[in-house]
């Protein structure tokens, strides 16, 4: 007799219908749609509904349905064409308010959404769009961090009244680069009392005094943990910047992903010039508050080339030098917020600073009243350049001083920054608001993929899909008869969970991966065909039927457990060690193979069973 | 319906000489010529630019040749994707895509008004050299893994050392023949040997599960002839299920379009390879490592049988 035990089949038949509901919006496929967002984030709301209706309209833009979803308004239309001219249209009126991105949208019915049911989201080369993979200069991290670590020792001597020689960086020696700072004192110097007044900037620093008595010296060398754990701030903080400058750009579904020790890969959907998009996203932009230096001549500076101890020169937006001090107020780090607003001097940025930047800020306001003090801009970016007829990207650091205003009065953690255009305000708030890069990054690969080409991949790999199961569905049917249907049964049924558990981990589908989806077809298959094969041997013996289904499934267990985890290791370890386009189709693999093992074994037995289980005695087995 | 209608009984383990001949022949043919001729490296590997255009006609691939050269590319790869879509490959450069896309969308608008460009890729070289590196990495990880779990199943290393010869085997093969045919390698090929591999294990795998049940049934049987009744048992499975799999992969080759087509090639020389040195070289090998029944026996087991005097 064959006992399979209730349970059993309930726990099939739930998982199945599961499956079936959380695969189901694929079936449905997609529309060209376009997303529409404000640009203050305020929800879209029915008015602006009507009004984007009829701009459409009057454009003659055919739309096929619209909706609001997460305070967004979705308009959904027939063709590529007429979703294109809608983006123009939008944009070329309304771009003040609002925002839009193209985008699609599923087809399946409003409960499907409502529920949180997706399908499975298709990887750029299937949609199109802009695959940009950016390396990040961790060295630069470090060597950003010394300089941080330079200035504030500089201000913890000063303070502590301890006279200071100078700061330069230290190469310990391994790798080459710096990881340390040397502080030279004058002669006679109480080394102690230095340490314990850098001490007070990070406890967790190591010094140590060398040197000799008339020229003593106190090293400073960060330890390989430390310098890890810059490496990771500054990678998370730059995929965090990324992410939101990416938000900014209003693109639908992007991903922003570390990738490896030094790289982030970002994927941009429906994104076709990427030029525009490059020199966003890659753009580091801050502000620097310095006092200026009211005790020097600028233009005495400019003309002999240097500039006095302890100030440096910069420009001002009209040319003009200036003097300010080295010594930083306030970084671009300290700025928690920053908001573009208009003020009575025209179009400004509204900052506000973290604690401490608002104490060093209330702290020098505090001392130099009626002094001046200057805000800097710094940007660094890449630009393209004709060179000898041919485009090269040149890397351009500007410092611009873009205001002076004289401290009137103690400077609290909020205040206005004028001195900026209207479009220059807006960029830098967006820049400041998303965070400042904590260390540079180059484009080191990057492809733009037409939607059109992705389309057709699309169409062709679904179809050599279908073509393929349809003939091995019909000959596993000719060749094992009635468990042949069940073998069909099962591998639909392996389809089938294998789409709902990708939507559910909305892991992208990609080429590769329908090409993986076909290959667990093989796996699955190879599964079935074991326990077959043996049931046959067992009848061949001389078995019973009901005995010999029991042995099939129970001898074939042990050589389908090994030959799939086998092949799960294979996969596994490219899901680790691969990237892009080999980590898709691991993905789809493995997750393949576990769901092979299931509809074959539990799936296989349950359907058996229910043909020939229970106490009847049967007399043949339709296995062919 | 069946393929075999008897137990069949072929002398698979006593002919291991002329297979042995034959693959060593397959593998000096395809080294040799993975010295000599190389590989067509695809730009995910060499780094640089590839192009995918089409055309409102029928496109003359020499005259797109021409139009490169002329505008100054030093070695243009013109391929032809179908009667009207070319792609085109060209050494690495520094400017970004839309630079490109610009400059050929000119250049091929010389040859035919109507040329589109789809699709365009550019890959940094230093980003090449380092998924060579990857993929490789990923092999020998898999490899090692492999060898591992196998030595722990079947407590026997010469069973896992007939399974790597033979899984290093099947690519050797797969290499060999894509450099004969200059048929472009990229990732998607990569990905394709190593599903070969995998499958390859899988059925290695389940001989090695049939032998090691054949070896426990307790009759003290010469291990040739245990070696070949076991091959001989699964051979109905092993080209049933590898039948089934081919349908799928050949319906890819046909109807997938011109990017899987490579991944179908792989994927099709894999299985025909891996089908072939399953059942001659994973057992053949382990066999001439000298293997025995009592190899198979957990370790457990054996130390009893080795104190006996």
């Amino acid at each position: 007799m064959l006992d399979f035990p209730r349970w059993k089949y309930v726990l099939v038949a739930l998982v199945m219908l599961s499956a079936a509901l959380l695969a189901l919006p694929n079936v449905f496929g997609e529309d060209r749609a376009l997303q529409v967002e404000r640009k203050d984030r305020a929800p879209v709301d029915d008015s602006a509904r009507l009004t984007i209706e009829e701009l459409l309209g009057k454009q003659q833009i055919v739309i096929k349905r619209d909706y609001l979803e997460a305070g967004r308004l979705i308009v959904v239309f027939n063709d590529v064409t007429a979703q294109l001219k809608a983006r123009d249209s939008v944009e070329a009126t309304l771009s003040d308010v609002y925002r839009s991105a193209l985008s699609n949208a599923t087809r399946a019915p409003a409960w499907m959404r409502k529920m949180g049911l997706k399908a499975m989201p298709l990887g750029l080369d299937l949609r199109g769009g802009l695959y940009l993979l950016y390396q990040v200069d961790i060295n630069g991290a470090v060597s950003q961090l010394l300089e941080t670590y330079q200035q504030s020792f500089q201000r913890a001597l000063t303070e502590a009244k301890l006279s200071v020689g100078d700061i330069t960086t230290l190469n310990s020696g391994t790798g080459g680069l710096a990881d340390g700072l040397r502080i030279t004192l004058p002669a006679g110097s109480d080394t102690a009392a230095v340490i314990a007044a850098l001490k007070r900037v990070d406890n967790s620093l190591n010094f140590h005094a060398s040197g000799t008595a008339s020229a003593p010296v106190v090293d400073m060398l960060l330890t390989p943990a430390q310098i890890k754990a810059r490496e990771d701030y500054a990678l998370e903080q730059n995929r965090t910047t990324l992410m939101n400058r990416v938000n900014e750009l209003g693109v639908s579904e992007p991903i922003v992903q570390r990738q490896g020790l030094d790289r982030i890969n970002v994927q941009l959907p429906g994104v076709q010039n990427s030029a525009e998009v490059k020199d966003l996203l890659g753009k580091v932009a801050t502000l620097e508050f310095r006092l200026v230096d009211t005790q020097n001549n600028p233009v005495q500076a400019e003309q002999s080339g240097h500039a006095p101890l302890g100030s440096k020169l910069y420009k001002r937006k009209d040319g003009s030098p200036i003097l300010l001090k080295r010594e930083v107020v306030v970084t671009g780090d300290e700025l928690t917020q920053a908001t573009s607003a208009t003020s009575q001097e025209g179009p400004a940025v509204s900052i506000k600073l973290d604690a401490r930047g608002a104490e060093s800020m209330q702290r020098t306001t505090r001392l130099n009243l009626n002094k001046p003090l200057a805000v800097v801009y710094l940007e660094k970016s890449r630009h393209q350049v004709e060179l000898n007829g041919q485009k090269v990207e040149r890397e351009t650091n500007t410092e611009t001083v873009i205001n002076v205003a004289t401290i009137r009065g103690v400077f609290g953690p909020q205040f206005e920054v004028t001195g900026l255009s209207i479009g220059e305000a807006r960029d830098l708030s967006l820049l400041l608001r998303s965070g400042s890069l904590a260390a540079p990054v180059d484009v080191v690969e990057e492809r733009a993929i037409g939607p059109s080409l992705g389309q057709e991949n699309i169409d062709k790999g679904v179809r050599a899909l279908e073509i393929g199961m349809l003939a091995v569905f019909v000959f596993m049917a000719l060749y094992y008869h009635a468990f042949g249907l069940v073998a069909d049964a099962v591998l639909l049924a392996n389809v089938v969970l294998l789409t709902a558990l990708l939507s559910m981990l909305r892991a992208s589908l990609s080429l590769p991966g329908i090409a993986g989806i076909i290959l667990t077809v093989g796996i699955a298959v190879d599964a079935n065909v074991l326990i077959y094969e043996r049931i046959r041997e067992e009848l061949r013996n001389g078995v019973s039927p009901q005995a010999a289904i029991r042995a099939g499934f129970d001898k074939a267990f042990s050589a389908i457990a090994d030959s799939n985890v086998t092949a799960l290791i294979a996969g596994l370890a490219l899901w680790v060690i691969g990237t892009g386009a080999i980590r898709g189709f691991a993905i789809v693999l493995t997750l393949g193979i576990a769901t092979s093992m299931f509809t074959s074994l539990l799936g296989s037995r349950a359907l058996i069973s229910l043909m020939y289980g229970g106490r009847r005695k049967v007399a043949r087995l339709s296995i062919g | 319906m069946e393929f075999f209608h008897r137990a069949t009984s072929f002398p698979f383990m006593s002919t291991r000489k002329v297979w042995y001949g034959l693959s060593i022949a397959l593998i000096l043919i395809s080294l040799v010529s993975l010295f000599t001729r190389g590989l067509n490296l695809g730009v995910d590997f060499t780094g640089g630019v590839t192009v995918r255009a089409s055309f409102p006609s029928d496109v003359n691939r020499d005259a797109v040749s021409a139009a490169l050269v002329a505008a100054g590319y030093a070695d243009p790869q013109v391929a032809i994707f179908g009667p009207r879509e070319i792609a085109i490959r060209l050494p690495p450069t520094k400017q970004n895509t839309e630079a490109v896309r610009a400059r050929l969308e000119q250049i091929l608008r010389g040859v035919d008004a109507g040329a589109e460009i789809r699709q365009v890729e550019v890959v940094g070289p230093q980003v090449g050299g380092e998924l060579q590196r990857s993929a490789v990495q990923a092999l020998l990880a898999t490899l090692l893994l492999i060898f591992g779990y196998i030595a722990v199943r079947f407590h026997t290393w010469r069973l896992s050392f007939g399974a790597i010869l033979a899984v290093l085997h099947d690519p050797i093969l797969v290499l060999g023949v894509f450099s004969l045919t200059r048929t472009s390698f990229d990732l998607t090929v990569v990905a394709a040997m190593l599903a070969v591999i995998g499958y390859s294990l899988n059925d290695t795998v389940v001989v090695f599960d049939r032998i090691r049940e054949r070896f426990h049934s307790g009759r003290r049987l010469q291990p040739v002839v245990v070696l070949d009744q076991s091959i001989n048992q699964t051979l109905s499975r092993t080209i049933m299920t590898k039948v089934v799999t081919l349908i799928v992969v050949v319906a890819l080759y046909a109807l997938g379009g011109p990017v899987l087509r490579g991944f179908s090639e792989a994927l099709i020389i894999g299985i025909l390879a891996g089908t072939y040195s399953s059942i001659y070289i994973s057992s053949a090998v382990a066999l001439d490592c000298g293997l025995k029944a009592e190899h198979l026996l957990p370790s457990s087991v054996k130390r009893p049988i080795d104190s006996m005097p």
